[in-house]
């Protein structure tokens, strides 16, 4: 055979083996549809990764304003330091003793004064009007296509999905010890909130017990979860795949241990999933304020 | 400014011979309280430095087993914070430099309240005593130096460890309190004649626009306290929504009080810097006036911009926009201190010493936690970065960069003439660029894990975040290696015979401090000086 010949037998070869493990692959997610419409989320994972240097991926569009106004303050505020940091740099190699032994004594400059006032107030309004302007955008939780219910306790999440009575679960991280491939660590709970793409989802939030934060890097959302208080936040989620968040208000023992996960499936597949957990969850199923099911100290060692 | 004859060799005279306890437990002199403050915040930054390595090497590495638990972890987090604000940053910047210096460079005999000052000093020691014991009893206090409730209140965090903890907060409260009346009694009254408020030096404006902020501040800090030792112990619910109670009046008192702190720890930083820049570029400082009242504007809207603490908590979209501008505000006020630094340089004759690099490492670290204030300002973008490392990064970059460059700063400024003894240059150098290196390690890096979405007060962190976790520890490291320098720069300053000039950094130093001999005698002037 010649050496060309060599390599189409192999390509063939290596195509019908790829083939067959799509086929197999294809077969298995088309079997485990029916039990769980979630699983098609995990075809995207916007999860933190290592050395990272900025924003997770925008996963909606307020954490797409949030990122271009980021950008936008932050090279304003780049041009400053960088320009303070030129000043400094003359101010050391001109104005050393050795270079500059007679001291000037001018301790005035009105100018210059009045410069410095004018400049930076010039500076701060172009940073507050867009400001402004995503203030209001993240405060419009009006006309949601739903509403989710999210509670904070020691030490998990519970979720209510007000458009579907009855549907009301807890979501408990996955202790270190039990974390299966393809789940992250400190991040994977058992019981993800699925939620639909392309729909606005209103959260309203809450807390159980103490303090907690709910906190969605890569959708722009964070609002406390306070006792007593509901305070409302809302997303749009952009593609099906997995989003995760973390509580970021000091709530005790396990406060690094309730992680967020969220499932954004497509609206058919979502409503698919309504119905397979309201079958199943009912286990899971708590009323609000019940506390901790688990003793304090049992929790902690199955999650240190 | 120029002093009238102040006969020094008569100063000698003015020695008593006190024992030891009559010295020191029951001073009544400015200098020694001071030192006392200075010892207080040196045992304050040894454990709560210690602290904050305890938590670098926990966070080193993902799933460490350092801190034995969250609970302890909290303790530690809780800890760190209360013991770097007021019994580091404060005793060091107000009641050490500030009884040190603020009568000698006013050109009085001492401070107005003597026995009161004493008492300033001895309630803050107890209140060491007690935040201590917050740290070590029972699995110790671990709602975050911001002690919001319900997470301690008796449910949450029974045990005595929280109630010590904020009866220590009362003590260092009350003790600030006590001081802030003694400087505002001292300044406005005891100046020298022909020392107007105009001719004051700017350490002494620092500290009394921060006294005024303390007189202010801290009997809401107190008042907030109570209401929750009440909710522990008393059956109150100030701050229970079952008893019709709301914790987020706890996060408005604490927050009023909390950001007027951190101009508290900043102002007198500000003047020390303004002090140091000044003596090393051999001018007078820029803009005399403008500096001292942007110090002033400062304080009064430092007052009025307290809820960007709490942009992701229970706050209306209007109030939002009103505290984030007025936030945003107070970067002209700071600008103008930055600019008339810089400016005070432009062409002076400037000598590199020590205490001149930690001031310029002051001004240009500071300068980046400022940028980053301005970010964090933005009610919009603070829904991404409240209370992750980015935050941690700005706060630190201001504080552990800010407030503590100017504490070395001063210290190097101004060691001679409390002690008597100069620093050794070379090893002063060596510990400020491996402080410069080392914290800029620790905390530059916090920057992408904020960004990346790493919450704060966390013992343990998904994987994804172990990198820059890493590099900030390593920075950890270098900073301790920095302190064992000044560790032996301190054993070099007191095992010195050398004996030092009444001023002996020539003719940029010009204030009142610098007519008397070093170390400075127990009774200052022996005349009133006249400044003409």
């Amino acid at each position: 055979m010649t050496r060309k010949g060599v390599f189409v037998a192999r390509l063939a070869g290596w195509l019908a083996v790829m083939a067959v493990l799509m086929w197999h692959g294809g077969a298995a997610w088309a079997q485990s549809a029916p039990q769980d419409p979630a699983a098609a989320a995990n075809a995207y994972v916007n999860a933190p990764h290592d050395w990272e240097l900025w924003f997770p991926p925008a996963g909606s569009p307020m954490q797409a304003k949030i990122d271009w106004l980021m950008k936008y303050v932050l090279w304003i505020m780049a041009v400053v330091v960088g320009f303070v940091a030129i000043l400094m740099a003359v101010v050391i190699f001109r104005f050393r003793a050795r270079v500059n032994p007679k001291p000037s004594t001018t301790t005035h400059n009105t100018l210059l004064e009045v410069t410095w006032i004018v400049v930076p107030c010039l500076i701060l309004v172009a940073i507050i009007i867009p400001s402004i302007d995503l203030i209001y955008y993240e405060a419009d939780d009006t006309n949601p296509y739903m509403t989710v219910t999210v509670t904070g306790h020691q030490w998990y999440w519970e979720y209510k999905y007000d458009s579907v009575p009855g549907l009301d679960y807890t979501s408990y991280m996955i202790p270190d010890d039990q974390i299966k491939p393809g789940q992250i660590r400190r991040l994977s709970v058992d019981h993800p909130l699925v939620l639909p793409v392309g729909e606005k989802i209103r959260f309203v939030i809450s807390s159980a017990d103490v303090l907690h934060g709910f906190y969605l890097p890569s959708l722009g959302v964070q609002k406390y979860a306070i006792p007593g208080n509901t305070l409302t936040s809302w997303t749009i989620i952009r593609k099906p795949g997995t989003y995760y968040g973390q509580c970021n208000q000091i709530c005790g023992l396990n406060h690094d241990a309730i992680p967020i996960e969220i499932k954004a499936v497509p609206l058919n597949d979502y409503i698919a999933w309504t119905k397979m957990a309201l079958a199943n969850y009912t286990e899971n199923t708590v009323t609000p304020l019940l506390s901790s099911p688990m003793p304090r100290n049992q929790l902690a060692d199955a999650t240190r | 400014m120029s002093i009238t004859a102040n006969d020094h060799a008569l100063a000698a005279h003015g020695h008593h011979h006190q024992s030891f306890v009559s010295r020191w437990l029951m001073s009544t002199n400015h200098k020694d309280i001071g030192t006392l403050y200075i010892t207080m915040a040196f045992i304050g930054a040894c454990v709560g430095g210690t602290l904050s390595v305890i938590m670098r090497q926990q966070l080193m590495y993902p799933h460490s087993h350092i801190v034995a638990n969250g609970d302890t972890w909290n303790a530690i987090i809780t800890a760190h914070g209360l013991l770097m604000i007021f019994w580091f940053v404060m005793p060091a910047l107000i009641g050490g430099m500030g009884n040190w210096f603020v009568p000698m460079m006013i050109g009085a005999p001492d401070m107005a309240f003597p026995r009161l000052n004493n008492m300033s000093f001895w309630f803050l020691a107890a209140g060491f005593v007690f935040v201590m014991l917050g740290l070590l009893l029972g699995s110790g206090t671990g709602a975050g130096w911001t002690l919001y409730p319900p997470l301690d209140n008796a449910q949450y965090s029974p045990g005595m460890a929280t109630d010590f903890s904020l009866f220590s907060l009362h003590l260092a409260g009350i003790s600030s309190l006590l001081g802030a009346i003694n400087f505002i009694a001292t300044i406005l009254n005891m100046r020298a004649p022909g020392m107007t408020m105009h001719k004051m030096p700017l350490f002494c404006w620092a500290i009394l626009v921060t006294a005024f902020l303390l007189l202010l501040a801290i009997p809401v800090l107190a008042g907030a306290v109570t209401m929750l030792i009440m909710d522990r112990n008393f059956g109150t619910s100030f701050f229970e929504p079952s008893g019709g109670g709301d914790p987020v009046l706890f996060q408005h008192l604490f927050w009023f009080f909390g950001h007027p702190e951190v101009y508290i720890m900043i102002l007198p930083a500000f003047g020390i810097i303004s002090h140091v820049v000044s003596t090393f570029s051999k001018k007078p400082v820029f803009g005399y006036l403008g500096m001292a009242y942007a110090m002033v504007i400062i304080g009064f809207v430092g007052f009025v911009v307290w809820a960007h603490h709490m942009f992701v908590s229970a706050i209306s979209t209007d109030s939002k926009i009103y505290f984030e501008v007025a936030t945003l505000i107070i970067a002209v006020p700071t600008g103008i201190k930055v600019f008339s630094w810089i400016a005070t340089m432009w062409g002076g004759s400037i000598e590199f010493k020590t205490p001149m690099l930690w001031a310029m490492g002051f001004i240009f670290l500071f300068v980046i936690g400022g940028a980053t204030g301005v970010v964090l300002a933005n009610a919009g973008l603070d829904q991404e970065l409240h209370n992750d490392y980015f935050l941690i990064a700005h706060f630190h970059y201001v504080l552990s960069m800010g407030a503590a460059f100017a504490i070395f700063a001063g210290f190097y400024y101004w060691i001679g003439k409390m002690s008597g003894h100069q620093y050794p240059e070379f090893w002063g150098k060596v510990h400020f660029w491996t402080f410069f290196i080392g914290v800029n390690l620790t905390f530059f890096p916090m920057h992408f894990l904020g960004l990346a979405g790493m919450p704060r007060r966390y013992p343990d962190y998904a994987d994804a975040f172990a990198g820059w976790n890493y590099v900030s520890s390593i920075g950890s490291i270098i900073s301790v290696v920095s302190t064992l320098v000044f560790f032996y720069v301190l054993v070099r300053v007191f095992s010195s015979k050398e004996k030092l000039a009444d001023n002996y950094w020539g003719e940029g130093a010009t204030t009142l401090e610098w007519a008397v001999p070093s170390p400075a005698p127990q009774h200052t002037f022996l005349e009133v000086p006249v400044i003409r």
